[in-house]
């Protein structure tokens, strides 16, 4: 059966704005989505632009947007995206194209480099052959080492589409090989670097990253797995960490006071933007005013769950355990 | 039906209004509730990374008070749901739910089994309850009202913990408008992200996101919004005047809540759906809509 090929079309140097354009293409029994478009660049249309090499999910060129969406062509059973006889192709997202399906990936590349993604061991230690890491330190970033620089996760990344800054989920998910890497040093100037401006709490969660993954890197997870490394080793100095105080001790309580199972929605803002921070505290007057005049501000006696007991308990013994592993 | 009411910290906070139109529509659809007032805050995937194991055992916690009461669980915030599936899908693995029962059993003498199943509202509309039920009650006609969908991330990603078939293209909230006489709007936006969790951190950023997602429903030509997600609700409902003058344009689409849509339909006054405590007033699509009966 034909299926119609809907492909963005454009040259940086002759168009003024990227179109559609549609091919016709019987899809060959178990072929790919990379196959088709060879299919068509061969027998319809030999100017189409796109990327490839490996053709096995390796080196990471292939990446389009499929119906909206960030994967690799050749990954990708075409088949399977074909939604009432028609299938979208795309260029991959928050990068500017320069012929048809090819982006211009120097962006990807520049952020990666901020966070200095080689080994930076102790010198002064010397080994006798090279230096040795148990299985157990390898697991811890395995899942990183497999990213193969596709940028999947780039061009779908919720933040970066709102701010080119963002350190991005590739960037951070090779921020968190490093940082968890037995035999590098520079761990905490790493961290330091990372919970800053644009860094590892810029990100939403929005998990498009991780659902766009072709690899088991997995960014939000590594996204997580920063965050919690950072607030275990103190980096607590940024809204981001204090957000996160705000929740810790507003269900579990501050040193084994207070804590009321529930989020106390009055607390977390101001203990985000840090309680001796007039100008931010400054800035949440407004919303909390309108909702105020709405009644809709949240109860000033925060609502506490009723066996809280336990709750507190849980936190307090966790606490006992942060301070063991320290 | 039956189920356990897992309200989340926002009904029960900021957004008042949500917990009232549950209760209002949960009422008029037959559909028992019992609040669990015991519960936790989910964590919100905040908790969970202070401490992952601390978090997975607060869930823990509460799918074991639901099975004290042998109910599922029904919630009504996007983001518990996709928090509390992803801690189920965790536990799913025996070995994880023994480390993470054994925690929990130390301090409160309780287990979970996994047994009890979670689902946000509009599941439960959509998969259990039947969306011709729900049309057979429907008391409000809505034709003409142009309803923009707005899902949140937490149902439809990462897949793995997504119980909405087919995340990529979800039609569960187009149905459900659908269903009670209104009309569904499509737009780019409606699956992206409404920037909620950063504003604490980088709220130009927060406020672009649910922007660029609000003002594309109002280009395609929406009366409103309506969304399972409290959160999601917040940064673009009590933060519109803040996005409106960042972005330097006047806005006015009213948010509605998942309930909220399906208890207007059912009949239910400004009041009883809690209408008025919202920053964004009712507009004039809405209001004539009730002012009709
Ligand atoms: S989860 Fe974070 S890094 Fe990943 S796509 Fe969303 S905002 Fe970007
Ligand atoms: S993290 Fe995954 S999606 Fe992102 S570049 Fe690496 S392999 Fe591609
Ligand atoms: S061609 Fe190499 S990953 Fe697809």
């Amino acid at each position: 059966m034909a299926v119609k090929f809907i492909v963005s079309r454009y040259n940086s140097e002759t168009d003024a704005k990227p179109y559609f354009q549609e091919f016709s293409l019987d899809i060959p029994k178990g072929a790919t989505l990379l196959d088709c478009m060879n299919l068509i660049e061969w027998q319809q249309d030999g100017t189409l632009t796109f990327r490839m090499s490996c053709r096995s999910a390796i080196c990471g060129s292939c990446a389009l947007r499929v119906n909206g969406h960030a994967r690799l062509a050749c990954k990708t059973q075409a088949v399977d995206v074909v939604y009432e006889g028609a299938v979208k192709i795309e260029p991959i997202g928050n990068m500017n194209v320069i012929k048809d399906l090819a982006v211009d990936l120097e962006p990807f590349w520049e952020s990666l480099e901020k966070v200095s993604p080689w080994l930076m061991p102790d010198e002064s230690i010397k080994y006798e052959k090279e230096r040795l890491q148990s299985h157990e330190d390898q697991l811890k970033i395995d899942h990183a080492s497999t990213c193969i620089l596709c940028a999947s996760c780039y061009s779908d990344c919720n933040v970066l589409n709102v701010d080119p800054k963002f350190l991005g989920p590739a960037t951070l998910a090779k921020a968190q090989r490093f940082v968890f890497d037995s035999r590098d040093a520079e761990t905490e100037a790493r961290l330091d670097y990372l919970s800053k401006l644009h860094g590892m709490w810029d990100c939403t969660h929005c998990a498009e990253c991780s659902t766009r993954c072709p690899t088991d890197a997995k960014p939000l997870s590594r996204i997580k797995e920063l965050r919690t490394a950072a607030m275990s080793r103190g980096f607590t100095n940024n809204n981001g960490a204090r957000h996160v105080l705000g929740f810790r001790e507003s269900v579990g309580g501050f040193k084994g006071f207070g804590g009321g199972g529930m989020l106390n929605e009055n607390y977390i803002p101001i203990r985000s933007v840090g309680f001796f921070n007039l100008d931010g505290i400054f800035s949440l007057l407004p919303v909390g005013f309108r909702m105020f005049i709405r009644r809709k501000n949240p109860p000033l006696i925060p609502h506490i769950i009723e066996k809280i007991g336990e709750v507190r308990k849980m936190f307090r013994r966790f606490d006992e355990y942060r301070k063991e592993s320290k | 039906m039956k189920y356990a009411l897992f309200t989340g910290c926002v009904a029960k906070g900021a957004g008042r209004e949500l917990m009232a139109s549950t209760i209002y529509a949960a009422e008029r659809l037959g559909i028992q509730l019992v609040e669990m007032k015991d519960a936790t805050c989910c964590g919100a995937g905040v908790i969970q990374e202070d401490n992952p194991l601390l978090a997975d055992a607060l869930n823990a916690r509460t799918f074991a008070l639901a099975e004290e009461q042998g109910l599922d669980i029904m919630t009504i915030c996007g983001t518990c749901q996709g928090v509390m599936r992803t801690a189920q899908v965790k536990m799913d693995d025996p070995k994880y739910r023994d480390k993470v029962n054994s925690e929990l059993k130390k301090d409160t003498g309780r287990t979970y089994a996994g047994k009890t199943k979670v689902k946000h509202f509009y599941q439960i509309i959509h998969e259990e309850y039947g969306l011709n039920n729900l049309a057979l009650r429907v008391t409000r006609n809505l034709k003409g009202l142009k309803v923009a969908p707005f899902y949140g991330c937490y149902v439809l990603r990462p897949h793995e913990y997504s119980d909405t078939k087919v995340p990529d293209r979800p039609d569960y909230l187009e149905k459900m408008i659908g269903a009670v006489g209104a009309t569904p709007i499509d737009y780019p936006e409606k699956q992206k992200c409404c920037g909620f969790p950063i504003l604490m951190t980088n709220k130009v950023n927060s406020l672009q996101l649910s922007g660029n997602a609000v003002i594309g429903a109002l280009e395609a030509g929406a009366d409103c919004i309506v969304t399972p997600c409290p959160l999601c609700h917040l940064n673009m409902d009590s933060y519109q005047p803040e996005i409106e003058s960042m972005l330097g344009r006047r806005i006015g689409l009213p948010i509605l809540h998942y309930p909220q849509l399906v208890a207007l339909a059912l009949g239910a006054s400004l009041d009883d759906m809690k209408l008025n405590t919202h920053i964004v007033r009712p507009n004039k699509a809405m209001e004539s809509l009730i002012k009709k009966d």
